[in-house]
C-alpha cells in the first residue's frame, strides 16, 4: 500500500477510531484505519462499558447525552455479543448531602429532558436489595446502559469495512502529519485528513497534545445472576473521578448479562506500569464491599488494569490540530470513551465535511485548552 | 463403624461417612456439579481446588468448590438444573 491514498486515515482502532471510521465510511469517504495492535485492544478492552450521562460540565453533559441517544438508536443493529443492556444507572446517596446532589441532578436532567426517577430509601432497597443498610436514596437514570466494549468496537469496525474501509493492524505508526502516516516498517499512507484517535498514545504521535495516563483497575466475579440489577455508582464517584490529583477509588458495580459483576473503580496518575496494584485494589474492593456486603461471599475470577487518556480539563479533544490542515484529534476521553465514541465521531465528521453538528464542537476544540492556559 | 452425616443434594438426603467431601457426596448422589456456559454438565476434575469444575451451591453460598469442603450435618447442596 506504499502509494495508497485515502480521504481519511484514522490512527487508532479503539472504539473512538472505529466509530470515526464507521461514520466517515457511512458518508462515502475512502477510509483506512491503522493500529499497532488489534481492534479495541487498548483502553477499549479494559473499559467497563457504561453508557452514562455525566454532568461535571455543560460540555460533558452535551456530549454524553448526545452519545447515549446515538447508542440507543444503534441498539437494534448491535449483535448479541455486544451485550447492550439498558439497565439504567442508580446513583446511590449515602447521606443527606449526597441526597441534595440527587435533587440537583434531577432538576438539571429534567430541564434538559433526561428522564430520571428520585428513589427514597425504601424504593432503593426494593430495586437493589443487596445494598447495605443506612443509605438514604438515589437517582435512577433509566436510559443509561451497559455494553461489552471490544465487541462494540469490532461491530463498528466491521460495518466500516463493509463500507469499504481498509483496516491495517499490527504495524505501529511512528509519524503522522502533513497528510502522511508512516509506519514502523517504512510504509507510508497519504490522505487528505488524518484523525489521531490513538488514546493514550496520541501525545507521542502529535507532540503538544497534553494527555496523562490515568490507571484504573477492574475486577470481574463469577456468575451471581440477579444480585445487582442496575449499574450502581456512589455519588461520591463524582468527587473521585473529577479530582485532578491523587489516587482515588469509588463504588461502581455493573451487572453483566452472564450474571457476572464488574467491580470498579480506581483512578491513579503517575502509575505507568500495567501490573495490578494490590494496595489500591484492596481499597477499591473494600469500598465496593462497604456498599454491598454480600460481595464478600463472592469469587473474583479476573482482575485487570487499563489506562485512560486524561486531559487537564477532563474533556476530550475533538477537532483540528492547529498548523496542520490535514490533522484532527479525537482523543482524551478519560473514562468516557465508550459513551462518547459515537457523539465524537458524529461531530468530528460533521465538522470535517462542513455540516453543522447536532451539538456544537467548540467546547471540545483544542483552542479551549490554550485559552484556559492564557487566562490561567 | 464410622460416624455418618446426612446432607441434602438437590433435595435428596444423602448419608456419607464423616470426613467425606461434598464433591464425593454429590457423585454418590449421581448428580453433576454444574453446567458450563454452553450447558454441558461438569463434575470434579482435579479434585484439589484448582479447576473450579466442581462448583456447587452450599446453603446460600454460590460457586463453592465442593472438592475442598467437608460435608456437615444438614448441609443443603444444590447444583445447576
Amino acid at each position: 500500500m506504499k502509494h495508497n491514498t485515502y480521504d481519511v486515515v484514522v490512527v487508532g482502532a479503539g472504539i473512538v477510531g472505529a466509530a470515526c471510521a464507521d461514520e466517515f465510511a457511512g458518508r462515502g469517504m475512502r477510509v483506512a484505519v491503522v493500529d499497532g495492535n488489534s481492534v479495541g485492544s487498548g483502553a477499549t478492552a479494559a473499559a467497563m462499558g457504561h453508557i452514562v450521562v455525566m454532568d461535571d460540565s455543560e460540555a460533558q453533559f452535551a456530549l454524553t447525552r448526545y452519545s447515549q441517544r446515538l447508542w440507543e438508536q444503534l441498539h437494534a443493529e448491535l449483535p448479541s455479543e455486544v451485550e447492550f443492556d439498558q439497565c439504567g444507572t442508580v446513583w446511590v446517596a449515602a447521606d443527606d448531602e449526597e441526597m441534595a446532589e440527587v435533587w440537583r441532578k434531577q432538576k438539571l436532567y429534567k430541564q434538559r429532558s433526561v428522564p430520571t426517577e428520585v428513589l427514597d430509601a425504601k424504593t432503593l432497597y426494593q430495586i437493589e436489595p443487596n445494598l447495605r443498610a443506612g443509605l438514604v436514596g438515589g437517582l435512577l437514570v433509566p436510559e443509561d446502559a451497559v455494553l461489552y466494549p471490544p465487541c462494540a468496537a469490532a461491530f463498528l469496525m466491521n460495518r466500516a469495512q463493509k463500507g469499504g474501509t481498509k483496516l491495517c493492524v499490527g504495524e505501529s505508526v511512528t509519524h503522522i502529519g502533513q497528510g502522511r502516516v508512516r509506519m514502523a516498517n517504512g510504509l507510508e499512507i497519504s490522505a487528505k485528513f488524518i484523525v489521531n484517535a490513538a488514546g493514550t498514545a496520541s501525545a507521542e504521535l502529535t507532540p503538544g497534545v497534553e494527555l496523562k495516563k490515568r490507571k484504573g483497575h477492574l475486577v470481574i466475579t463469577d456468575r451471581y445472576p440477579g444480585f445487582v440489577r442496575h449499574q450502581l455508582v456512589e455519588l461520591g464517584y463524582v468527587k473521585s473521578a473529577s479530582s485532578s490529583t491523587g489516587d482515588s477509588v469509588a463504588f461502581n458495580v455493573q451487572p453483566r448479562r452472564s450474571g457476572q459483576l464488574l467491580i470498579g473503580s480506581s483512578r491513579q496518575f503517575g502509575a505507568e506500569h500495567k501490573e495490578v496494584d494490590q494496595v489500591i485494589l484492596a481499597r477499591m474492593v473494600q469500598r465496593a464491599q462497604h456498599y454491598m456486603p454480600g460481595l464478600k461471599q463472592m469469587s473474583a475470577i479476573r482482575i485487570w488494569t487499563g489506562f485512560r487518556a486524561a486531559t487537564p480539563d477532563k474533556l476530550p479533544l475533538i477537532g483540528p490540530w492547529p498548523g496542520d490542515d490535514s490533522l484532527f484529534l479525537a482523543t482524551g476521553h478519560e473514562g468516557l470513551g465508550i459513551t462518547m465514541a459515537l457523539g465524537t465521531a458524529h461531530i468530528l465528521v460533521d465538522h470535517i465535511t462542513g455540516r453543522i453538528p447536532e451539538i456544537p464542537i467548540e467546547p471540545y476544540l483544542l483552542s479551549r485548552v490554550s485559552q484556559e492556559h492564557t487566562h490561567a | 463403624m464410622l460416624e455418618q452425616v446426612t446432607i441434602s443434594v438437590n433435595g435428596v438426603s444423602t448419608t456419607v461417612p464423616r470426613g467425606t467431601t461434598v464433591a464425593a457426596a454429590v457423585m454418590l448422589a449421581a448428580q453433576p456439579c454444574r453446567n458450563s456456559v454452553s450447558g454441558q454438565p461438569r463434575g470434579p476434575l482435579c479434585g484439589m481446588g484448582i479447576c473450579f469444575e466442581c462448583r456447587v451451591n452450599i446453603n446460600t453460598r454460590l460457586h463453592c468448590r465442593s472438592c475442598q469442603i467437608i460435608c456437615e450435618q444438614g448441609m443443603e447442596v444444590t447444583t445447576d438444573e
